[in-house]
């Protein structure tokens, strides 16, 4: 039998008193630098701290590869949607000349835009990578207007922290943080390889965030709100969600 | 040490779990950068698949399961990646690497190999001295799954991740794309679990529960068994 020494015991206990007062440290600083996630409560939630915290502490402000156009996919993936609304094919008969995004919430000056209003905004255009947390992947030219000029136009309010997006859908709604919100490269996207956003790729509005996983790219946008809290409607961090639990950052 | 060996099995097995969950969503593997439903693969495993768009050629789609596998799969790699490190720093502070880990110059040869491979296949008692130390090839092996298998199953994981991608782009491009990366990260957990299964067999051929004591509260009782 080997007992411990009184050196072992000293260097442990000291150890275990760093340890234990700088998760406590770490716990403060890391709620006032925003790096807790919603969804940090749980068995996971130490896990997703630490994924969320990493990817803002490293990469707030880094930019999603962007492809050479002769890397386009020939074939690009729709993924399946749930059968469309009598509302949504009405829409579709007009053209959508009838579609509305709504922008609420957290904003001085609330708006509601058609598609030619849109339009009118600064356009951007990148080749990115849809990203399956399934697994599959495929490249297409996203076509749109940036969020983030959207949310200046309306007045973003400063203490705003998410910024909550609903498709046509009543099901489906998704949220995002302001790094991601406040992107460049997050866009409104209503063209996609030279055309106009067909309807199996979320036409004629997708919310396209290509630091995340496809499941953050919500099809058929027509609200977005910004707000302080989560609570009450967020997506993936309730068990009813659409997501069926999957995690609010998908950017891993 | 022996903390960290727990430690990492305990992660091993739950990204074991998980992955196979998630491999399930999509069993189809490409090379290059992109790959979905309707693309050519490289390969596929022929296991029904938890996706409806999947062609898996099985006419029942299973219960979908990522949302859960997704958060222990990452939540489990962290562990082990602070255990990995933890591991590899009082591995080299303690010299545990050299003095027990790094083959010794004379036994890098194809002879001192082939003598170890031959003494397995004929069945030879070990030594005293052998039984207390590592051969070379269990050295070679362990030295490649801590410093070449554990680093690129990682490296390949993360290069999975649209956000560390956008951060640190040149790690999925050298390795030649996201599919590839898929596929490499697939083809490393084999190789990881095919360590495990040589592993488990040889504690269990050398004596499990003497292994085990060893493993647990460090020191064998008595050596008193025979190979």
């Amino acid at each position: 039998m080997s007992t411990i020494s009184r050196r072992k015991f000293v260097t442990g206990g000291l150890a275990a008193a760093a340890g234990v007062s700088s998760l406590a440290v770490a716990s403060r600083l890391s709620k006032k630098y925003g790096l807790v996630p919603p969804d940090s409560g749980g068995i996971y939630g130490p896990g997703e701290t630490l994924t969320y915290a990493a990817q803002q502490l490293l990469a707030r402000h880094s930019v999603a590869r962007e492809f050479p156009r002769s890397m386009i996919s020939k074939v690009p993936f729709a993924n399946a949607i749930a059968p469309l609304s009598d509302e949504f094919k009405l829409l579709e008969a007009g053209g959508f000349a009838g579609w509305q995004l709504s922008i609420q919430g957290m904003v001085a000056r609330p708006a509601s835009l058609s598609l030619t209003d849109l339009k009118s905004f600064p356009v951007r255009s990148q080749i990115t990578e849809v990203v399956c947390e399934e697994g599959w992947s495929y490249v297409a030219e996203w076509i749109g207007t940036p969020l983030s000029e959207i949310l200046k136009a309306c007045g973003l309010l400063p203490h705003a922290r998410y910024i909550v997006y609903f498709s046509i859908d009543p099901d489906w709604w998704e949220s995002i943080d302001m790094s991601d919100a406040q992107h460049p490269q997050t866009l409104v996207a209503w063209a996609m390889n030279g055309g106009d956003l067909p309807v199996a790729f979320g036409g004629p509005l997708r919310l396209r965030v290509p630091r995340q996983l496809g499941y953050k790219s919500v099809k058929f946008v027509t609200r977005v709100m910004a707000t302080d809290s989560l609570k009450g409607f967020v997506s993936s961090v309730e068990p009813k969600s659409p997501n069926f639990g999957y995690a609010w950052f998908a950017g891993i | 040490m022996r903390v960290t060996h727990w430690i990492t099995v305990i992660s091993f097995l739950a990204l074991l779990l998980t992955g196979i969950e998630i491999v399930i969503s999509h069993p189809r593997f490409y090379w290059g950068e992109v790959g979905h439903s309707q693309t050519a693969t490289l390969f596929k495993i022929p296991i029904p698949s938890s996706r409806a768009t999947v062609p898996s050629g099985y006419g029942y789609v299973l219960p979908d399961q990522n949302g859960w596998s997704r958060y222990l799969h990452f939540e489990a790699a962290w562990a082990l990646v602070f255990t990995g490190l933890v591991y590899v720093i009082a591995g080299l502070w303690s010299r545990h690497f050299r003095k027990n880990v790094f083959p010794a110059p004379e036994d890098m040869t194809w002879s001192a190999f082939l003598s170890v491979i031959s003494k397995h296949l004929r069945l030879a008692p070990a030594n005293e001295a052998d039984a207390r130390s590592y051969n070379v090839l269990q050295r070679v092996t362990y030295l490649i799954v801590v410093f070449v298998l554990f680093p690129l199953v990682i490296l390949s994981g993360l290069a999975m991740s649209p956000a560390f991608n956008a951060a640190v782009p040149w790690v999925v491009t050298s390795l030649g794309g996201r599919q590839s990366a898929r596929t490499i990260h697939f083809f490393v957990s084999i190789s990881v679990v095919l360590f495990f299964l040589v592993h488990i067999a040889m504690v269990v051929l050398t004596g499990f529960a003497n292994r085990m004591r060893e493993m647990i509260i460090g020191s064998a009782a008595i050596f008193k068994e025979r190979l």
